[in-house]
């Protein structure tokens, strides 16, 4: 890739894009941490959340972001007890089928709701005077790409102060270990299940309010392509490592904001074939993921 | 010698761990076929015998990871023969497993933090009981190092660590010495008789290594094709291995 092409611009967006899609695979991985379920239905959690900016519109932005909040945890909390509590213990195959149907269910379910003048598609304006761009030492960086990344490492920051600091913390990477002994040794499944789900809500809701920023046209698709490419990016870090799984979902998000940025306009089409080219390439050249040590054994699943 | 089902227990109904009149059979084999033993508090009880003799299916049915076909399983005066594993642990029941269930991800430290927060210790206090524990079972050098890196013989005493964190008033040891150096067997002997007096709790010790379990038991239970084949204090049970070597060969002394 011929380095020049990148400008400073199509850095700071591509490190931003990376945050966003960081905070999705902390969502995720922290869910698959504690249940071993891979979450295909996350990014409708952020299209709730989207819908919920885009219907609260008129309010003041504190009100329709706190809006959001509720909407994406109550969903959040009501697909662990429909779903997940019921399937546990279940094959992960089952439990993945079973997340692809509830992500077309509220896909659908969306495409019900959002029938405002005929037309699907509801456009945010809550947020949108973040478009706005600043000066950052000559560049020109628009306030949502510096709020991404802000918000990205401050809650990298706090998860890891939160994992590694406190009660609830120790108890979720024990059961993250191994859930049976953890368990044994009166971790409170429920309660370390509940709380990680709650997490992963927080941070949907979050990720629906920087992305409704970038793309205010809310769709019942939304958030399903962000699924897919950070699922992706979490595979490729190695689906049972928190960290290392989204530091894969930051690569693949910052990857994508680079090709994006260096293929040229009429070129773009070529994006998604070249970011799963590559991910097909990672996998079958390291398939416990791109940063699981040489010869490592396949970790155990509970 | 009196046999295992016909023992009384002398102390009060609440001290006591008992498994009575257990059977268990897999795909019509039979593991266990009506055995009792009793394990009270404040004393090292051996449980010893060839290899499929039913010592794993009975600390199993004890500890709740198995289910008995037949009989009951007794905790401190209460039938617990219903209960899971954890509802077990958190009356008072600890197990350490044949093969190591340390946490790999984390530090030596928090495998026992974990355990010592699950029974409802303050972080402050679950921080000292885990290093006054790993001091007893000298492990306070790795205390920082990762669960993953440490040797056989230390994940073992991380086991027993990590099992009296839960502040015990049974524990039960599934071969918590296979592995350790035969150095290190007398300090391993010592932590077990630590736990008998300074942690007041019952101890039950299956072990191959029978002189081991000679030396630090109060009470041996022998199991042969899962019945009791002995029960009695260890200069018994040395005498009467040494007869049932002389009439069988080895099988009942391994």
């Amino acid at each position: 890739m011929p380095l020049a092409v990148v400008d400073a611009q199509t850095l700071v967006d591509s490190v931003a894009l990376g945050a966003v899609y960081a905070l999705m695979a902390v969502g995720i991985g922290l869910v698959f941490g504690v249940l071993r379920l891979v979450n295909f239905a996350y990014g409708q959690l952020v299209m709730a959340g989207a819908y919920t900016l885009a219907f609260t519109s008129h309010f003041h932005p504190a009100v329709s972001i706190a809006a959001c909040f509720a909407v994406v945890i109550a969903l959040s909390t009501a697909i662990d007890l429909a779903v997940f509590r019921p399937l546990r213990g279940q094959s992960p195959a089952v439990m993945l089928v079973t997340t692809f149907a509830l992500a077309f269910l509220l896909q659908a379910v969306a495409r019900i709701v959002d029938v405002r003048d005929g037309t699907i598609g509801e456009p945010v304006r809550v947020v949108g005077r973040l478009n706005r761009a600043v000066d950052v030492a000559g560049v020109n960086v628009r306030q949502v790409t510096i709020l991404a990344i802000v918000l990205g490492v401050v809650m990298l920051g706090l998860l890891a102060l939160l994992l590694g600091r406190t009660t609830i913390g120790l108890h979720m990477r024990a059961a993250a270990a191994d859930f049976r002994t953890a368990r044994l040794l009166g971790v409170r499944s429920d309660r370390v299940i509940g709380f990680a789900v709650f997490l992963s809500a927080v941070l949907a809701a979050l990720v629906a309010v920087v992305l409704t920023v970038r793309r205010p046209l809310v769709t019942p698709a939304y958030g399903l392509q962000e699924t897919i490419v950070v699922l992706v990016g979490v595979v490729v870090g190695g689906l049972d490592r928190l960290w290392t799984a989204t530091l894969g979902g930051f690569a693949i998000g910052f990857a994508t904001g680079l090709i994006n940025g260096v293929l040229p306009t009429d070129k773009t089409i070529f994006l998604p074939t070249a970011v799963f080219t590559l991910v097909i390439l990672v996998l079958l050249l390291r398939p416990g993921g791109l940063f699981a040590p040489r010869g490592a054994a396949t970790v155990e699943r509970v | 010698m009196s046999t295992a089902a016909e023992t009384q227990a002398g102390d009060g109904a609440g001290d006591v761990l008992r498994a009575s009149s257990v059977s268990r059979s897999f795909a019509g084999v039979r593991a266990l076929q009506d055995v009792t033993l009793e394990v009270r508090r404040h004393e090292v009880v051996g449980l010893i015998g060839p290899n499929g003799a039913g010592k794993s299916t009975l600390v199993n049915v004890l500890s709740g990871f198995d289910r008995p076909d037949d009989g009951a399983v007794e905790l401190a005066g209460r039938d617990v023969t219903g209960w899971n594993a954890s509802r077990r642990a958190r009356a008072g029941l600890a197990r350490t497993f044949q093969h190591s269930r340390a946490f790999p991800s984390l530090s030596v430290r928090e495998n026992v933090e974990v355990a010592a927060l699950g029974i409802g210790a303050r972080p402050r206090e679950a921080a000292r009981r885990a290093d006054a524990l790993l001091e007893l079972l000298g492990l306070e050098k790795l205390a920082a190092v990762t669960a993953s890196a440490l040797s056989h013989g230390d994940e073992r005493r991380l086991g027993v660590a990590r099992a009296l964190a839960t502040e015990p008033h049974f524990v039960l040891m599934d071969e918590p010495a296979a592995g350790l150096p035969e150095a290190e067997l007398p300090e391993f002997a010592a932590v077990v008789r630590s736990v008998r007096d300074e942690h007041d709790a019952g101890v039950l010790l299956v072990d191959h290594n029978v002189a081991l379990v000679m030396d630090v038991c109060d009470r041996i239970q022998v199991l042969d094709q899962g019945r009791t084949l002995a029960e009695g204090p260890p200069g018994e049970i040395r005498a009467n291995l040494d007869v049932a070597a002389a009439y069988l060969g080895e099988s009942a002394a391994e």
